[in-house]
C-alpha cells in the first residue's frame, strides 16, 4: 500500500481513500489506515460485483484492496471488469494473497489486472507455522510500479548478483537487514521440489477436499453461500439448536481430538465456521473430521450440554477468555511470601 | 512431489460424492478468461537430492565460512547457539503447530510465548511485554507508531543519530504518509546523544525522543538523563536494545526511566542466517499497556479453576477494530520468540551477566591493543559493551580488503553513514573471537599500518 501511496504522489495524485470489501481479509483495513489512508468499507453479497465498486470509485479513490479468492472461498468472478473500472478512473488494485493456494497454476493474478500482491509463505508455500510464526510477505507488482519497491532490491549483472539500494523512488526499507531470509530459503525449496504440475495438483487437491467437506457436511450445518467454493467452505450456526453456537462445536471437536478450523471470521457470516483442509488431507481423514461434525450435529440436538461444557478430553476445561481481558496478567510475578 | 497423500481411487469416489466428474468442474467458479490455459513457468520438480546439492552449490558459493575471523556486529551478533536449542524447536509441537487460537489444546506455545514476554520485561525493567514483532528494526517503528498514539496531537519525533541507521530508516519508511516530523539529534564528542541538543529539540510538540542502547556506535547511553529531559516536555522516551546481552551488564533502560523499550532478540539464540528471521520485541509500562501492538498472552483460569494461557486483548487488534487498530501486524515471531525464552532459560540469572562480562572484557582488551597501535585511535570516551568504534589510518574500505586476504572480516565501515568520523570502523568481539582471533586482528591492523 506504501508503494501505491508513492505511485500516486509520483503522479501527482492527491487521493485518499482506500475501497475494501467486507469480504476482503481481516487486516487490510488496519494497513490501509497506517498508510495514510481512510477506508471505505463496500457491501458484496459473496461475490463483488462491478456495480458496487462503480457506485464508490471516484477521483479520491487510490486503490481497491481485494482477496481473491475471498474469505468466503469464492473466486471474485468479476474481478477482470472490477479491476478494468478501477484502472479507467486512475486507481490500482491491491489483491491479498493469503488464499492463493486455490489458485496456483490456475490462473495468475498478474493477468487478471491486480496490480500489486502480496503472498503468504506459510500459507501457499509450506514454510512451518511455528506456532504463529515467523511468516514472510514478499510483494508482487506490476512493471510500473517497480521503481516503488521495498530497498534493498537484487540485480543480476552478467553472472554476478548484487543488492541495489540506489533507487530513488523506492518506499524506502522495511526491515533493517535481509528480511526473514530464512524462510524464503524454505519457500523457494518448496517451490523448486513441486515444479508446476506440483503446485497445480496441490491447489486441485485443497479445492477438492474444501468440496468434498461441503458436500459431506451440507445438510447437517448451514451453508449461506450457494457458489461453488474453492480451497475453503464456510458454515453458519443459525441453523444449530439449544443455545449451542459455533465456539461450542469448536471445543467439542478439541474432545474428538481436531484441531478446530478458524471461527467467527470472516465477520459477513453469523457464527462462521471457515474450514481449509488444504490439500494434505487424505479422504479417510477428511471422513473421520466430518464424522465428528456430524456426530456433534446430532449432540446438539440430543445432548447440548455435551456441547457447552466441552472440551472435557484437552490438556484443561474452557478458558476463561473474558477474565484475561478483564484483568490482564501479561507476566509472571513472584508471590508475595 | 512432496506429500499429497490422494490416491486416484480416493480422487474418483471424493468427486463422485461431490457430485462432479473432473476435478477441473471444481473451478467452474471461475470464469474462462481468467483461466491461465498453459502450465506455470516452473522447471521439472527436482528431487530432494537435487534439491539438497542446488542449494548447497548456492550456499557454497558464499565465501565466507566458520573458519574465518569475524568482528561484525551493528544489529545483528555472531553468539554461540547451545546445542538444545535445535533439538527442543524442532518438536514438531513447536514448530508446525497452528497459530493457538484454540488455547485448550495449544497450552505449550501459549506457556512458552507467555514466558517470553517475562523474561523480556524482566531484562529491560518493565510491566509489560507483547509476544513479539518482526524484528528490532520493525519495533522501533512500531514504538513510534505508539508513542504518537498516545502523544494525541504531538506529531514530531526526535531521533538520535547514534540510532542504528536501519531503525531510523525504517521508522521514516513507517510514518512516510502520516504528516510525521522526524528530527535528527546529533552526538556530541563522546558518542552520546547531545543533551543540549535535545532540550532545544523538545517541545510540546515532541511525541517521543528515541535512542539506541547501547547506540549503533557501541555507546552506552546516558538514558536517565535523558528521559529525564523528554519527561519535562511530556515526550515518551523511547530505548532501542540492539545488542540485548547487554542488558546482562549495564542497568535496564525501565530502571533509568524508559516508556518504552524495543529491540532485536537474536542475539539469544537465533543464527545469523543472513539477517532473518530475528525476533523484535517491545515492553511497555502498566499505564501504555492498551496502546501495545501484536500479540499478548495472559493467564486466566479454565473452568475448574486450574491455571492457563490464552491470547488476549484482541480489542486492540484489526480483527476487531479493523482500521483503528493499535498496527496490522497479525502475526508474532512464534517460534523465534520461543527460541529466545530457550535461551535465557539455559543460560540464567548468572549465565547471562558471566557471558555479557565475557563479552564486555574482550572488546575492552581488544579496543586498547588496537588503541595502541600507531595511527589509530578510539574516538569516544563513553562506556561500550561489545563493539567499539576505531579511527583508523587509511580508508576503513581499504583495511577491510585488505584482511580479507587473510580471511578476517575486521568490521564495519562506517564511512557513509558516519563521514563525520574519519575513517570510522565498528568492531564487535564476542564470545566467538578467541584469543587467537583478537591477536590475529590486531596483527593484521599493526602489519599494514607499518
Amino acid at each position: 500500500m506504501l508503494m501505491i501511496h508513492a505511485w500516486h504522489q509520483a503522479q501527482g495524485n492527491k487521493r485518499h481513500k482506500v475501497l475494501i470489501p467486507d469480504t476482503a481479509h481481516g487486516t487490510n483495513p488496519a494497513t490501509a489506515a497506517l498508510c495514510g489512508y481512510e477506508v471505505v468499507p463496500i457491501a458484496s453479497d459473496g461475490v463483488l460485483s462491478a456495480e458496487a465498486v462503480a457506485a464508490a470509485m471516484d477521483n479520491d479513490v487510490a486503490a481497491l484492496m481485494v482477496t481473491n479468492p475471498n474469505t468466503l472461498g469464492l473466486f471474485e468472478s468479476n474481478i477482470r471488469e472490477i479491476c478494468e473500472l478501477v484502472h479507467s478512473r486512475g486507481g490500482l488494485v491491491y489483491c491479498d494473497g493469503a488464499n492463493l493456494n486455490a489458485l496456483l497454476g490456475i490462473c495468475r493474478p498478474g493477468d487478471l489486472g491486480i496490480d500489486v500482491m502480496h503472498f503468504n509463505l506459510h500459507k501457499t508455500f509450506a514454510t512451518p507455522h511455528g506456532g504463529g510464526g515467523p511468516g514472510a510477505g514478499p510483494v508482487g507488482v506490476t512493471a510500473e510500479l517497480e521503481p516503488f519497491l521495498p530497498l534493498p532490491i537484487i540485480v543480476k549483472e552478467g553472472e554476478t548478483y548484487r543488492l541495489d539500494s540506489d533507487r530513488p523512488e523506492s518506499v524506502g526499507r522495511l526491515r533493517a537487514f535481509a528480511s526473514q531470509f530464512g524462510i524464503l530459503i524454505r519457500a523457494h525449496a518448496y517451490v523448486l521440489s513441486m515444479g508446476a504440475q506440483g503446485l497445480k495438483k496441490a491447489t486441485e487437491l485443497a479445492v477438492l477436499n474444501a468440496n468434498y467437506v461441503r458436500a459431506r457436511l451440507e445438510g447437517s450445518y448451514h451453508l449461506p453461500y450457494k457458489e461453488r467454493s474453492l480451497h475453503e467452505v464456510i458454515f453458519s450456526d443459525i441453523d444449530l439448536p439449544n443455545n449451542c453456537h459455533t465456539l461450542d462445536v469448536a471445543k467439542r471437536l478439541l474432545d474428538y481430538g481436531f484441531h478446530p478450523p478458524t471461527i467467527y471470521f470472516p465477520l459477513v457470516v453469523q457464527g462462521a465456521l471457515m474450514i481449509e483442509p488444504t490439500e494434505t488431507e487424505s479422504q479417510l481423514a477428511l471422513d473421520e473430521f466430518c464424522d465428528a461434525l456430524l456426530a456433534i450435529a446430532e449432540e446438539a440436538k440430543t445432548h447440548p450440554e455435551l456441547l457447552h461444557q466441552a472440551p472435557v478430553n484437552a490438556r484443561t476445561r474452557r478458558l476463561d477468555e473474558t477474565l484475561a481481558a478483564r484483568k490482564p496478567k501479561l507476566r509472571w510475578v513472584r508471590r508475595e511470601a | 512431489m512432496r506429500y499429497l497423500p490422494h490416491s486416484d481411487q480416493e480422487i474418483s469416489s471424493m468427486l463422485e460424492l461431490i457430485g462432479v466428474e473432473k476435478i477441473e468442474d471444481l473451478f467452474s467458479g471461475i470464469p474462462a478468461d481468467c483461466r491461465l490455459t498453459r502450465s506455470l513457468d516452473l522447471g521439472a520438480p527436482l528431487a530432494e537430492a537435487d534439491l539438497q546439492r542446488h542449494l548447497q552449490l548456492l550456499a557454497a558459493a558464499n565465501q565466507v565460512d566458520d573458519s574465518w575471523s569475524r568482528f561484525l556486529g551493528g544489529g545483528y551478533y555472531d553468539h554461540h547457539i547451545p546445542a538444545a536449542i535445535d533439538h527442543l524447536i524442532s518438536r514438531s509441537e513447536f514448530y508446525t503447530a497452528y497459530t493457538p487460537y484454540q488455547p485448550e489444546i495449544s497450552q505449550g506455545t501459549l506457556q512458552a510465548i507467555f514466558e517470553f514476554q517475562t523474561l523480556i520485561c524482566q531484562l529491560t525493567g518493565m510491566e509489560v511485554a507483547n509476544a513479539s514483532l518482526y524484528d528490532g528494526a520493525s519495533a522501533c517503528a512500531e514504538a513510534v507508531l505508539m508513542a504518537l498514539r498516545c502523544g494525541r496531537k504531538r506529531s514530531k519525533v526526535l531521533l538520535s543519530r547514534g540510532l542504528h541507521p536501519g531503525y531510523r530508516e525504517l521508522v521514516a519508511t513507517y510514518v512516510r504518509y502520516l504528516g510525521v516530523e522526524l528530527m535528527e539529534v546529533p552526538l556530541t564528542a563522546d558518542g552520546r546523544t547531545d543533551c543540549t541538543a535535545v532540550e532545544r529539540l523538545l517541545d510540546a510538540e515532541v511525541a517521543a525522543l528515541v535512542t539506541g542502547y547501547p547506540n549503533y556506535l557501541g555507546v552506552v547511553e546516558d538514558i536517565e538523563t535523558l528521559a529525564g529531559l523528554a519527561h519535562a516536555s511530556g515526550a515518551r522516551m523511547l530505548v532501542a536494545v540492539a545488542e540485548p546481552l547487554a542488558l546482562g551488564l549495564y542497568r535496564s533502560p525501565g530502571e533509568l526511566g524508559a516508556d518504552i523499550v524495543i529491540g532485536e532478540g537474536q542475539s539469544f539464540g537465533l543464527p545469523l542466517s543472513y539477517g532473518g528471521p530475528g525476533v523484535g520485541f517491545m515492553a511497555v509500562k502498566q499505564k501504555d499497556m492498551r496502546s501495545l501492538p501484536g500479540r499478548l498472552v495472559g493467564e486466566t483460569v479454565d473452568g475448574d479453576g486450574q491455571c492457563g494461557y490464552v491470547l488476549t486483548l484482541a480489542t486492540r487488534e484489526q480483527h476487531i477494530r479493523r482500521e483503528k487498530a493499535t498496527s496490522n501486524i497479525c502475526s508474532n515471531q512464534g517460534i523465534c520468540a520461543v527460541v529466545v525464552s530457550i535461551y535465557l532459560a539455559l543460560l540464567g540469572k548468572n549465565g547471562l551477566p558471566q557471558l555479557a562480562r565475557d563479552n564486555y572484557s574482550r572488546a575492552s582488551w581488544l579496543a586498547g591493543e588496537i588503541a595502541a597501535l600507531s595511527g589509530f585511535s578510539l574516538p569516544f570516551s563513553a562506556p561500550i559493551f561489545n563493539e567499539f568504534v576505531v579511527s583508523c589510518p587509511q580508508p576503513s574500505s581499504e583495511i577491510l580488503q585488505r584482511l580479507e586476504q587473510e580471511q578476517i572480516l575486521a568490521g564495519i565501515d562506517l564511512t557513509a553513514d558516519y563521514p563525520e568520523i574519519k575513517n570510522g570502523l565498528l568492531i564487535c568481539v564476542t564470545e566467538q573471537n578467541d584469543r587467537k582471533q583478537l591477536d590475529s586482528l590486531v596483527a593484521a591492523l599493526k602489519g599494514g599500518a607499518a
